[in-house]
């Protein structure tokens, strides 16, 4: 069962500030790798930049594009949480939010690993919405996807 | 002056107008993607499935030969809906986008060849778009499109200047989906006709707020969904004029639509069966023609009058609201508000109002080039049934100002 919806869980007051001022907002013309994601049935459309060094860490991240306050709250989310770590951990992020969004019952560990990407919960309860919330997620996943591969010890 | 249309008894009508939303009274105004159904569709529906239902034009049987009758009878029925000049005119699709496909395929195969034209609109729906980009595809043929102002309205200069005897085919909608405009349908088909063209209009919304009677149009096609006109999903109507039908290619074939098979060679029936291949929606097609009586019942002008009012009503307080723009502003227009809010995305608005009991279209209302032209991802859109009242209007600019304080 859906749990009732209430409009004071989706938009909360952390993801309407980021929605009204989003953080890291613009294009990266020397970005490392780049992607794009659109959803085609609701025409949210985003960008994601990300400069990577050597050593495989996300040195800068900024995002472009137009959505809802779901999805421009969780891109703007996102660039605090993922800059300074390495990929590794952004793919795994990824992979326990996503999880995170679309499992019914979510075990203690896992609200655990996506630390504050847990205020998106409330979108739960409107499931139409989840896709807003795990929009940017995907795209940064084909930038991810795009990197060269490295030869040996790379994490997944 | 007492008003013939009681809207209160109307709305007891409809008994799904009493049900609550998220512990709200339901506000239903997504009328343009599908209307609500009257409980004399319902029943009809349920009431022959219980005591009439049988297959049509096969059984000898008492029991399918009613059926048929019943069948036939909605055949008749669309034919004065439309004021359509004969029976055999009346093809039963499965709604408006089959009617669009029928036509691309059926007359763009035998009829289109390469370097031949087709003019559509900026307007239209995606289902009044893909059929001709697809027929133009496969047979080397141009898709033109003819622009629209900012106000949401053809440009009759212009289309004239995209018809040239090239023009073979020129699909335009009745009535916009996403802008509420209604074309100049009889003068675009006097041109069309001058350029010697045929034109298919695309009534999925045009016949339920505006007059849908080919003699008065003169187009060439016309065609409608049950399920918008207050009857069942599955279910609608192409009308083509005679002479064109009878020169197009059948565009299933199967069962029903033939005279005689043999290994060898298959010749098709005639109208409309050549058309109707398949068991048809039976039931559907008997909904629909309930939907068509009960519309009657109200009369159809009584039911535009009420449409006008509330249409003009809601333009009239959403447009005081400030930072919200309405997109779409032509002098004819049907039951339709497309709007923005500033700073606010569509799919916002729409969550919010949900959680007020108000049911509304976000998004790009399968019109995305038409979005392109207005440069915007999405909209908001009201749409009003026979059904809305001023109080439900009311009801959505409360929604709309809580919308605007959550973001503000």
């Amino acid at each position: 069962m859906i749990p009732e919806p209430k409009l004071s869980h989706l938009y909360q007051e952390v993801i309407l500030d980021h929605n009204r001022r989003p953080r890291n907002f613009g294009e990266m013309p020397d970005a490392t790798v780049r992607a794009r994601g659109v959803n085609p049935l609701c025409g949210d459309d985003y960008q994601i930049f990300l400069e990577i060094n050597p050593a495989g860490e996300i040195q800068a991240v900024r995002f472009l594009g137009s959505g809802c306050a779901i999805s421009k709250a969780s891109a703007s989310i996102l660039t605090e949480m993922i800059r300074g770590k390495d990929t590794g951990y952004c793919d795994h992020l990824k992979n326990e939010f996503i999880r995170f969004m679309t499992q019914d019952k979510v075990p203690p560990a896992m609200t655990e690993a996506v630390g504050k990407l847990k205020l998106f919960e409330g979108v739960k309860e409107f499931p139409v919405r989840v896709k807003c919330a795990t929009l940017i997620w995907h795209v940064l996943e084909e930038a991810l996807k795009s990197l060269p591969e490295k030869k040996e010890g790379g994490r997944s | 002056m007492t008003n013939p249309y009681d809207i209160h008894k109307v709305r007891r009508d409809f008994p799904i107008l009493s049900i609550q939303m998220n512990g709200k009274p339901l506000v239903y105004l997504d009328n343009a993607a599908t209307a609500q159904k009257p409980e004399r569709v319902i029943r009809r529906i349920h009431d022959f499935y219980q005591r009439e239902y049988a297959t049509v034009h096969r059984g000898v049987y008492t029991l399918s030969q009613n059926s048929t009758w019943e069948c036939e009878q909605v055949r008749d029925r669309c034919r004065k809906f439309l004021n359509a000049p004969d029976r055999d005119e009346i093809i039963f699709v499965s709604g408006a986008t089959e009617a669009i496909n029928l036509v691309a395929s059926g007359y763009g195969r035998p009829f289109i060849s390469t370097g031949d034209e087709i003019l559509i609109t900026e307007m239209e729906h995606h289902a009044n778009i893909i059929p001709w980009q697809q027929i133009c595809l496969e047979k080397g043929a141009r898709l033109k499109v003819a622009p629209i102002n900012d106000e949401g309205e053809i440009i009759l200069e212009q289309f004239r200047k995209f018809l040239s005897p090239k023009t073979k085919m020129v699909a335009v909608t009745h009535m916009s989906n996403a802008l509420g405009s209604i074309n100049p349908v009889r003068r675009m088909a006097k041109l069309a006709h001058e350029a010697g063209a045929v034109i298919l209009v695309d009534g999925a919304q045009g016949v339920v707020h505006a007059s849908a009677d080919v003699r008065e149009l003169d187009c060439d096609f016309y065609c409608f969904s049950g399920h918008k006109i207050y009857g069942p999903t599955g279910v609608g109507v192409l009308w083509g004029r005679k002479q064109l039908l009878e020169k197009m290619e059948p565009y299933q074939t199967g069962g029903e639509m033939i005279k005689t098979v043999t290994f060898e060679k298959t010749t098709f029936a005639g109208l409309p069966q050549k058309f109707e291949a398949g068991t048809p929606p039976i039931a559907q097609i008997v909904g629909l023609g309930a939907a068509l009586d009960y519309l009657e019942t109200l009369g159809v002008e009584n039911i535009r009058r009420h449409e006008k009012e509330i249409l003009d009503y809601a333009t009239e307080k959403l447009a005081a609201i400030a930072g919200l723009r309405i997109v779409g502003r032509a002098k004819s227009k049907g039951g339709v508000i497309s709007f923005t809010l500033d700073g606010i995305h569509p799919h916002d608005i729409g969550t919010v109002l949900d959680q007020e009991g108000i049911a509304i279209r976000t998004g790009h209302h399968c019109a995305q080039p038409l979005m392109q032209r207005y440069g915007l991802p999405a909209t908001a859109r009201a749409s009003f049934g026979l059904y809305n009242t001023r109080d439900e209007v009311d009801v959505l600019v409360r929604g709309i100002t809580k919308v605007q304080e959550i973001f503000r």
